[in-house]
């Protein structure tokens, strides 16, 4: 038995993907875990930037959500909705963002918006907030989710965040896409990456003990497999530390 | 005078059919006067927000609403809203007529709204199914060359609500903490209602001009509602209620629950005084366990040019 979570796996994973990166636009949950333990061992001068309008937060307990108080109290900069959209994330200024959402297909393509039909949803969820500009302007897109079958699809039901749309990059440049797109995807089962030339999802590493059937089982399509698929170094103690003692004492989000 | 109970702003400025916004984003979400339109039944309004969050939930719930101008439906970091799920799934209490954006799009459809702009162009929704779901959202050729670009119409409420920490009895109004879109959506607004804290002299704000984000003349009625937006909350002043937040995402699952919970929160208090005493008695432990303690601002010297 693994003496680790999954969600400890995937902080793990998505903090030292983080390694030097230097302005990360965060998201609440396992996001805002990986990046405070990112600038706690792989990154210690990371840029945690809010959507809700905050720049160089310094929480100092887990906040509920991207606008809790405590991400305000000691930050660097509060700025209003309008600023944080125009001036920093559409010039382009965010380096790394994290999203999450419903469903995801082999290029990246996000649904966070309906199961079902648009005009009559079976599940009517959240929808864009920011997420579909968020993919646009920053430079990369890391994406956590759990790995299921029905997250991972051969066709979103809904198209709200652009990822490597139809897996040509040169026709999301031409229409005026300048972002790099979804580079890295995190799962309680596997990480992959998206292959240069084609742009589909590709297994990369495996959470220990995980099989490359046990993945292809959570996901709906054909899965390609990197040739140097290989296993992930497990969660160090001292990573495992820091987010049972300091990060998320009371295992909210990692238990 | 612009000083006044929120009994009577809502009565003066909440028409049937009025399209309004009560802003703040996570931060200052004035709950007080969401309860008081719902108290006074106001019907069909179309309400906007970037997060339309427990606010707007429970006036749905209430039957409010006719309409949802929005970019994100959920409680943050919780999970759904589930009253505004029911309103749209299965038409509970009524059918909710939505039109969607992103963020970004609600933002600049706020600043176009402000600066009475004809639009406002945007580098988003490429490649997005949502264009083709609301056909308000447009693509145009930049006339200097540029390509493509989207655009979104301007959004003018009859109405805004926005909650601050303090206003003179003029209504100069001073806000610190998450900003969000809040100053914009007051001046994209035919009427301003300003919720505070505290009201200040007029020598306190004339001491932090700086932190003025809406001037008098924009505003028209000014309401002193302590705690009045609970369980959101106000930096400095309170912390947001996460245990609340929870709890309604357990008990807005069922819709008796919900119905329940309003008659005996909103209907069943005269104004947000009671609403307030029924939460110390319910837990003595209320007002301690929301206080933030204090962490001051470093004082600036503005100079005296005599």
């Amino acid at each position: 038995m693994a003496d680790y979570t999954p969600s400890e796996f995937m902080i793990t994973m998505s903090a030292r993907a983080l390694a030097g990166e230097r302005i990360v636009f965060v998201g609440v949950g396992l996001p805002n875990i990986a990046c405070n333990l990112a600038r706690a061992t792989v990154s210690p001068n990371l840029e945690l930037v809010y959507e809700s309008g905050v720049f160089g937060s310094r929480p100092e307990r887990l906040p509920l959500s991207i606008g809790d108080p405590t991400l305000i109290s000691g930050a660097t900069l509060v700025c209003p909705q309008s600023d944080l959209f125009m001036n920093y994330l559409q010039a382009g200024r965010i380096e790394v963002a994290f999203l999450g959402a419903a469903q995801i297909d082999r290029f990246g393509n996000l649904n966070s918006t309906v199961i079902g039909d648009y005009d009559r949803p079976k599940v009517r969820l959240p929808g864009s907030g920011g997420a579909c500009e968020i993919a646009i302007h920053s430079r990369k897109i890391f994406i956590i989710m759990r790995l299921k079958k029905r997250a991972f699809v051969e066709k979103l039901d809904f198209l709200t965040t652009p990822g490597h749309l139809q897996g040509d990059r040169k026709a999301r440049v031409e229409m005026g896409i300048p972002g790099a797109g979804p580079q890295l995807v995190v799962t309680d089962m596997a990480t992959f990456g998206f292959d240069p030339v084609t742009s589909e999802m590709t297994l990369e590493t495996l959470c220990p003990g995980v099989s490359v059937a046990d993945v292809q089982a959570g996901v709906s399509w054909q899965l390609k497999v990197s040739p140097q698929v290989r296993t992930a170094e497990p969660p160090t103690p001292e990573e495992l530390r820091l987010i049972r003692e300091e990060l998320d004492p009371e295992g909210i989000q990692s238990q | 005078m612009k000083v006044t109970s929120m009994q009577d702003a809502i009565r003066r400025h909440v028409k049937d059919g009025d399209t309004i916004a009560i802003e703040g984003f996570t931060a200052f979400i004035c709950f007080s006067a969401a309860h008081e339109i719902i108290r006074q039944q106001r019907r069909d309004l179309t309400l906007c927000r970037m997060t339309p969050d427990l606010i707007y939930d429970q006036m749905v719930a209430a039957g409010c609403a006719r309409k949802l101008v929005f970019s994100y439906l959920g409680n943050p970091g919780v999970g759904p809203l589930h009253c505004i799920r029911r309103a749209v799934e299965k038409g509970v209490p009524n059918y909710l007529e939505l039109e969607e954006y992103s963020h970004f799009g609600t933002v600049c459809r706020y600043m176009a709204g402000a600066s009475r702009l004809p639009f406002f162009p945007i580098r988003s929704y490429i490649g997005d199914d949502l264009p083709g779901k609301n056909p308000r959202i447009r693509f145009i050729e930049d006339p200097y060359g540029g390509g493509r670009v989207a655009v979104v119409p301007p959004l003018n409420p009859d109405l805004t609500i926005i909650h601050a920490q303090r206003a003179d009895e003029a209504g100069n109004t001073q806000a610190w903490g998450l900003l969000g879109i809040q100053k914009e959506a007051a001046l994209a607004a035919g009427r301003v209602i300003v919720v505070v804290e505290e009201i200040v002299a007029e020598a306190v704000i004339r001491s932090d001009p700086n932190r003025t984000i809406l001037p008098s003349m924009m505003v028209d009625a000014v309401v002193h509602e302590p705690f009045g937006a609970h369980p959101s909350y106000v930096q400095g002043y309170y912390d947001r209620d996460n245990q609340f937040y929870l709890e309604w995402d357990r008990l807005s699952r069922d819709e008796a629950a919900t119905r329940k919970w309003l008659d005996e929160w909103v209907h069943g208090v005269r104004d947000r005084k009671e609403y307030l005493s029924k939460m110390v008695e319910k837990e003595v432990d209320f007002h301690r366990r929301l206080s933030p303690g204090e962490a001051l601002a470093h004082p600036v010297n503005y100079g005296k040019y005599a």
